[in-house]
């Protein structure tokens, strides 16, 4: 099968004026498969972010190679990555980022309507993805009318809602409790389990990466250390 | 790829996302196309009202008034009010293509019928008037040449001045006082309503111009002499001969200037439309002025907008949004508040042109062609001033604007 992601020797490096250049990522190879569930650890600066944005497609690498489901996309043009990111890619952030004042179902529909598709098919998709993390009730509600955990798991509706090759989560669960980033988790892991969704996502904590099958760890730009999780939380 | 009418609901939820904000920006645009519109309607109404009082005074007209010509109009110095003469007028009317010719004596002073009195303007003129002016009498009669040739002590009232001084009463053959001469009142005009320049037409008594000047002002002087031509095409002829038997009566050779000066409607017709033309300009200034005023406001918001909206701009990128999407969006929504702001702009600015007219009984109407270009105007402000902002929210960089706090 092809590979969801292929990276070789990828390298990051942000210039700094008058001062030495920063360098982000120094090689970074990895491949991710279609199904798998990878976490990223690693200490603070290690160039976690960094690596997910270049392959969300948000950022271009300084140098290496990178294929998206078998095709180079290091030399697309912006708008092909744009058209890329809305069809293939989800993306869930720590601080939510739903739009304010703005119904669950619309938010969930903006990928969608970024990728043209029409309106009853954005209904219907949008209601059956909120429905997916147990949301449907909650379709017209705002994000000031939810907790957070619930704006996450919108979020999380709103990743899936084009069913992407890749979901990409840089600390989902850094702004939760932690009764929340269990019901944000266990979601994660069931779109994995019941519908094959490949997921990576960044975390500090343990527990949060005990729920992948894969974790990769990164320090000073470089992974350190790529291994499958030990003790799988059961669903 | 997202299509144009998708970008505009985006653009119009956005909007009303930010319901009172979007009002607020608009409020510039409205107050200046309402102001404009309102300026162009009482502009048109009162160049419209002008056009029809000067074909209401008949195309024939010919006026001499006392004075030398200036350059925007005649001077009437005290020592040229006495230029023109009965006997200017008398020659007049013996030129070939003059119909009918009339002295036109003006004597401000209070009328008193009864217990009222009324300040107005009273007029002494020829019966020739009624044709000169083509203004009949409502009631009664006008004066004859006998009454005119005895200096007979009758006059005509205006219907203001019959409202004023006669409210419940038939004023003919009732006496009134001029000057605290008694007149008779033999008759009535027909109403005309206001001239153009807002003055009231009926707010006046007429009575034989020799008994205005051996009864109440004295001398010989005919004040203006209101000459009517047998037909306007002739008008151009009758006023250069006009000219040239008055120089030969008043003595002045070649090279003197003119101690009276000949106009026709034509001539006050120009005059008023090259004071509608500065008028325009002056309105166009005023529109242009604040419009510009608006654009720069919806500009100022806009601005303050993509930067408050960074973390929205880098979340819809991320989500797949085109640069190009991002810049249309913002674009529309600046056009869809400065248009927005036209509209209700021009829907304001009608109904303060009907309330002028029915309250102020100011004339005013709105030209269709105004309100389209009120719009396309405030449409082109909003695509001038809305650019630049949305260019900026185009060009960031959706990481730096997911970080943005
Ligand atoms: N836009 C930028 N300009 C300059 N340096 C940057 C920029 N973005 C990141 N860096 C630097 O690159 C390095 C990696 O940053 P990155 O955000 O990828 O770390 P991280 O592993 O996600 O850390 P954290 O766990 O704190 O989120 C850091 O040293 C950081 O300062
Ligand atoms: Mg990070």
């Amino acid at each position: 099968m092809t590979p969801v992601v292929e990276v070789r020797d990828l390298r990051k490096v942000y210039p700094l004026e008058g001062g030495e250049d920063v360098v982000a990522l120094r090689g970074v190879d990895l491949t991710i498969e279609p199904g798998e569930f990878v976490a990223v650890m690693g200490p603070s600066g290690s160039g976690k972010s960094t690596f997910m944005h270049i392959v969300g497609l948000l950022d271009r690498p300084t140098s290496g190679t990178y294929a998206f489901a078998g095709h180079e996309v290091s030399a697309l043009p912006s708008d092909a990555l744009a058209d890329l990111r809305s069809r293939a890619l989800g993306f869930v952030f720590q601080a939510y980022n739903l739009l304010p004042r703005t119904t669950a179902i619309e938010n969930v529909e903006l990928p969608m309507v970024y990728a043209g598709i029409p309106a009853a098919e954005r209904r219907r998709a949008a209601l059956e993805a909120l429905d997916a993390v147990g949301l449907a009730k909650y379709a017209q509600h705002q994000p000031n009318q939810l907790s957070g955990g619930q704006q996450q798991r919108v979020a999380i509706a709103r990743s899936i809602v084009n069913r992407p090759q890749l979901i990409l989560a840089d600390e989902p669960t850094g702004a939760l409790d932690t009764a929340s980033s269990e019901d944000v988790m266990a979601l994660f892991q069931r779109l994995n389990d019941e519908r094959g969704m490949t997921v990576m996502l960044v975390t500090h904590e343990a527990d949060v990466a005990a729920h992948a099958r894969r974790l990769v760890t990164f320090r000073d730009g470089h992974i350190v250390a790529d291994e499958p999780v030990k003790e799988k939380v059961p669903v | 790829m997202i299509s144009l009418v998708q970008t505009v609901r985006l653009a119009l939820q956005a909007l009303v996302r930010n319901r009172s904000r979007s009002l607020l920006t608009m409020l510039g645009i409205v107050i200046g196309v309402a102001a404009v519109i309102v300026t162009v309607a009482i502009g048109t109404g009162a160049s419209s009202s002008v056009a029809n009082q000067i074909n209401g005074l008949g195309s024939n007209l010919i006026i001499v008034i006392p004075g030398s010509v200036q350059t925007t109009g005649a001077k009437t110095g005290n020592g040229g009010a006495s230029s023109l003469t009965v006997a200017d007028g008398l020659a007049i009317a013996k030129l070939p293509g003059v119909s009918a010719v009339s002295p036109s004596v003006n004597v401000r002073g209070q009328v008193i019928a009864g217990g009222q009195n009324w300040q107005t303007t009273v007029t002494g003129v020829a019966p020739t008037y009624t044709t000169v002016r083509s203004w009949d009498v409502a009631s009664g009669r006008f004066f004859s040449q006998n009454e005119t040739d005895s200096a007979a002590k009758v006059a005509v009232l205006g219907q203001t001045v019959v409202s004023q001084l006669f409210p419940n009463r038939d004023p003919v053959g009732q006496t009134v006082l001029i000057r605290n001469v008694p007149f008779t009142v033999i008759g009535t005009l027909i109403g005309r309503g206001q001239s153009a320049g807002g003055q009231d037409q009926d707010d006046t008594v007429l009575i034989p111009y020799t008994s205005a000047l051996d009864r109440l002002v004295g001398g010989t002087s005919a004040g203006a002499l209101m000459v009517s031509a047998t037909d306007a095409a002739h008008i151009d002829s009758v006023q250069t001969q006009i000219t040239g038997l008055l120089e030969q009566r008043h003595g002045i050779v070649a090279g003197q200037p003119d101690d009276f000066s000949v106009r026709n409607l034509q001539d006050i017709a120009q005059a008023a439309s090259a004071t509608s033309a500065i008028l325009g300009l002056l309105l166009a200034a005023v529109a242009a002025v604040s419009l510009l005023v608006g654009g720069i406001g919806i500009m100022n918001i806009m601005l303050v907008s993509v930067t408050e909206r960074t973390r929205e701009i880098g979340l819809r990128v991320a989500l797949g949004a085109r640069s190009a999407a991002i810049l249309r969006q913002f674009l529309i929504e600046a056009v869809v508040l400065s248009t927005g702001g036209g509209a209700i702009g021009v829907v304001l600015g009608i109904a303060g042109a009907i309330a002028i007219a029915v309250f102020a009984h100011w004339p005013s109407s709105v030209p269709i062609a105004s309100v389209f270009l009120a719009l396309a105007f405030s449409a082109a402000v909003g695509v001038f001033f809305g650019y630049w902002p949305a260019r900026k929210a185009a060009a960031l960089d959706p990481i730096r604007a997911l970080r943005f706090e």
